[in-house]
């Protein structure tokens, strides 16, 4: 039995490395995506092209713009001379927040009045507009701040003027830098994986099954058990390799950190690439042309890849949704990956997901290998 | 080119895709699929944040802060832990993405010193989810803050002035409620447009290949650019109907203000359409099997559309070669037109820019692939 998985084994290899295409699917695409991840997939916001129309011209409202200019998430891009240019600085998308400092500014900030700052933000993009908005809410929240208690010393050491304050101090754990780069980098070793392994397992049984060589084989000795054994393993060590190759490009090239413990990594990856090998059986068993394989992949796949919380959060999902992602085998491997890169956690914690994923991986299995041995006979 | 032939060609394409019932399922199913996909599981709205709080002081100063907490749409509390330990482990379980703990000197500083403070511990594992938490929390801590201000000065008779000498009055334009979805979804029905038409139109050149069938075209008087429009003209419809079945989903399921004209945007569609077109075209000319054909085109399409178009990741925060290369993305044009169509109401004039870009990349492409497709039967 053996010896003839290992012929299998061989025949398999000499396959997926024999043809230019096949070496460049297997080694380009996971580099290409793997580069624009982690350098396009952002949600931070820095530099928010901003522009200013100051109407009241006093010291006041230069020290105001002026914490402005000088922050680096903001970048005045332009001073405005009227409230047009600021509409056509908006509409045009040249600055995402516009600044207005009316006349009488500076007046009603010495009475207390509270003085307005108008702030007109393009809520095109609602995540850059949230947190463009939060920004300039701290800005001018320390100005307000850093105005009154200057005028509390000038009106006289009175006792009990001081301010209250409450604050709240930001503790990010396991990102510190709030480095957009850590959070898509080792997601996209799961999503890669995904993608090759269920791609390469579906092609190749069906396009046995396309160019009649399926047949060929079954009237060999072989065992539809050692056929799928020698289908897989060549499979299985391949996800093995592109996740090292990711992994490394992540860790020495994007200097992400690997806290946690490689083996529970190995462990959750080898559950998870059991996962997408059945599940590129199961389509396989479902298909008898290419066609159909390439049609079904992304079908099954673009589900699998947009609820997995690879980049969307899964808590903001509508609940019918949410339930779809119990099942969803890149779910349980990206809490894996993000927990044995970034958190360092353990099997005392990751063992839920390691659980469900082996749960699935024998589910898919089961009923992939059964189909498969029906459409043989 | 003879109309006459045009027509024949075009008829020959309609059954052909008639008789295929699949990819036209497929051309079909793939809006309301990716529609629904998309429309719900593509959302950055942050809301419920399960937080954890870890009281230290107990004291009906720190109660009445974290009721507040309570009280917010944006949080959930999901636990009150006793020990530092169990907000670690809380966190490391991902239990909860935001801890809040009050120290014990709470109110003692609060009276003592006038200043007191509270910590957010938040997983910055999301480091979006983890910024927006940030921001939430402190504009609850802030309010707790005046509220706090406000009740001592009027007890002690101090002047107003001190309390907030400033006001931020914000607008938001466009998407007045900053709903995720309503910037999403125009840059979905641009990502489904992209992936239908290249697809289909890249299995029929090669479907003539495998099938031999390009031979026998060949020995017709039929001219290779009528080959090319009759074969495109049926997907330029069903690019259509998508696009309809599109704007419907948005505007009638998803309720995502459409506010410029349906003209604009059928003029911009049909020209985003003829890159597409083209594009898929000239992949199937260049390669000869169907599978081949469709995995480059899915390769050339998805991949940029989805990263690097501005549909969900703004490109003004990529580096700058990435910045630049986005620029050849032409989808990355029908996403500018069709956000500013719908949410901003621009017309024509005001979208000159990028529709120019669409026209000369439409222009080249079709140039390029007519002219591969001579080289390919010479």
């Amino acid at each position: 039995m053996l010896s003839r998985i290992k012929h299998i084994l061989i025949k398999e290899f000499i396959e997926l490395w024999r043809d230019k295409w096949g070496r460049f699917r297997l080694i380009v695409p996971p580099l290409i995506q793997m580069l624009a991840f982690g350098y396009a997939a952002t949600f931070d916001v820095n530099h928010v092209s901003t522009v200013v129309l100051d109407l009241d011209h006093t010291q006041e409202s230069r020290e105001l713009i002026s914490r402005f200019t000088s922050s680096n998430r903001m970048n005045v891009v332009k001073i405005a001379r009227s409230q047009a240019e600021i509409a056509d600085a908006i509409n045009t998308s040249d600055a995402v927040v516009a600044l207005v400092v009316h006349a009488d500014f500076a007046n009603l900030l010495r009475k207390g009045q509270g003085a307005p700052l108008q702030v007109i933000i393009d809520g095109t993009n609602s995540n850059t507009a949230l947190i463009a908005l939060g920004y300039v809410n701290t800005i001018a929240a320390q100005f307000s701040q850093d105005y009154a208690s200057d005028l509390a010393r000038r009106i006289g050491g009175m006792q009990g003027t001081r301010q209250v304050q409450v604050t709240l101090e930001q503790r990010p754990w396991y990102n510190e830098g709030l480095n957009g780069r850590w959070f898509f980098v080792p997601g996209v070793i799961g999503t890669l994986t995904l993608v090759i392994i269920v791609n390469l397992t579906a092609f190749a049984i069906v396009r046995e099954r396309e160019v009649g060589t399926l047949e060929q084989i079954m009237v060999t000795p072989i065992r539809p058990s050692e056929f799928i054994l020698g289908k897989t393993i060549p499979f299985f060590l391949v996800g093995l390799g592109e996740v090292a190759l990711i992994s490394g490009i992540g860790l020495l090239w994007f200097r992400v950190p690997f806290a946690g413990n490689p083996f529970v990594l190995l462990l959750g990856t080898t559950l998870f690439l059991l996962s997408t090998l059945a599940l590129g059986l199961l389509i396989s068993t479902l298909c008898s042309t290419q066609q159909q394989a390439f049609a079904t992949n992304f079908f099954v796949l673009n589900p699998i890849f947009i609820l997995s919380g690879f980049s969307f959060p899964i808590t903001s999902m509508p609940v019918a949704l949410q339930w779809f992602t119990y099942i969803n085998p890149l779910r349980y491997f990206l809490v894996v990956i993000r927990g044995t890169f970034l958190k360092g956690v353990g099997l005392n914690v990751l063992w839920p997901d390691l659980l469900a994923m082996a749960f699935i991986a024998a589910t898919l299995l089961t009923i992939s290998i059964l189909r498969f041995q029906k459409s043989l006979e | 080119m003879k109309l006459r032939r045009l027509k024949a060609m075009a008829v020959k394409e309609v059954l052909q895709i008639w008789r295929d019932p699949r990819s036209l399922t497929i051309a079909l199913l793939m809006p309301f699929t990716q529609m629904f996909l998309l429309g719900y599981g593509v959302t950055l709205d942050i809301k419920h944040i399960p937080v954890c709080t870890f009281d230290r002081e107990a004291s009906q100063n720190s109660q009445a802060l974290l009721k507040r907490f309570e009280a917010s749409q944006y949080f959930t509390i999901t636990r009150n832990v006793q020990s530092y330990s169990a907000l670690v482990s809380a966190i490391d379980r991902a239990d909860c993405k935001l801890g809040i703990v009050v120290p014990p000197d709470f109110s003692e500083r609060l009276s003592d010193l006038g200043t007191t403070s509270v910590q957010a511990i938040l997983d910055a594992t999301d480091n979006n989810t983890a910024n927006i938490s940030y921001s939430y929390a402190l504009a609850v801590v802030s309010g707790y803050s005046s509220d706090v201000q406000i009740s001592w000065s009027s007890q002690q008779g101090r002047p107003l002035q001190l309390i907030q000498p400033m006001v931020v009055q914000a607008r938001v334009w466009f998407n007045e409620d900053l709903d995720s979805r309503n910037f999403i979804i125009p840059g979905v029905v641009v990502v489904i447009m992209a992936l239908v038409g290249a697809q289909l139109t890249s299995l029929t050149i090669s479907r003539e290949w495998e099938r031999g069938t390009m031979e026998l075209l060949i020995s017709t008087p039929v001219k290779p650019s009528e080959v090319m429009c009759g074969k495109l003209i049926p997907y330029l419809v069903l690019g259509w109907i998508d696009a309809a079945f599109c704007l419907l989903i948005a505007t009638q399921w998803f309720g995502v203000p459409f506010r410029g004209t349906i003209l604009t945007l059928f003029l911009t569609t049909t020209l985003f359409l003829g890159v597409v077109l083209g594009i898929g075209y000239l992949i199937s000319v260049l390669i000869r099997s169907q599978v081949g054909a469709s995995q480059i085109a899915l390769l050339v399409t998805m991949l940029p559309a989805q990263l690097l178009s501005g549909y969900v990741f703004p490109i003004d925060q990529m580096p700058i070669l990435l910045q630049k290369l986005t620029y050849l993305v032409y989808a990355r044009y029908y996403v500018t037109i069709i956000k500013a169509i719908f949410l901003k109401g621009a017309d024509i004039p005001a979208l000159l820019s990028p529709i120019m870009f669409l026209l000369v990349y439409s222009l080249a492409i079709v140039a390029l692939a007519a002219r591969a497709f001579r080289k390919k039967l010479g």
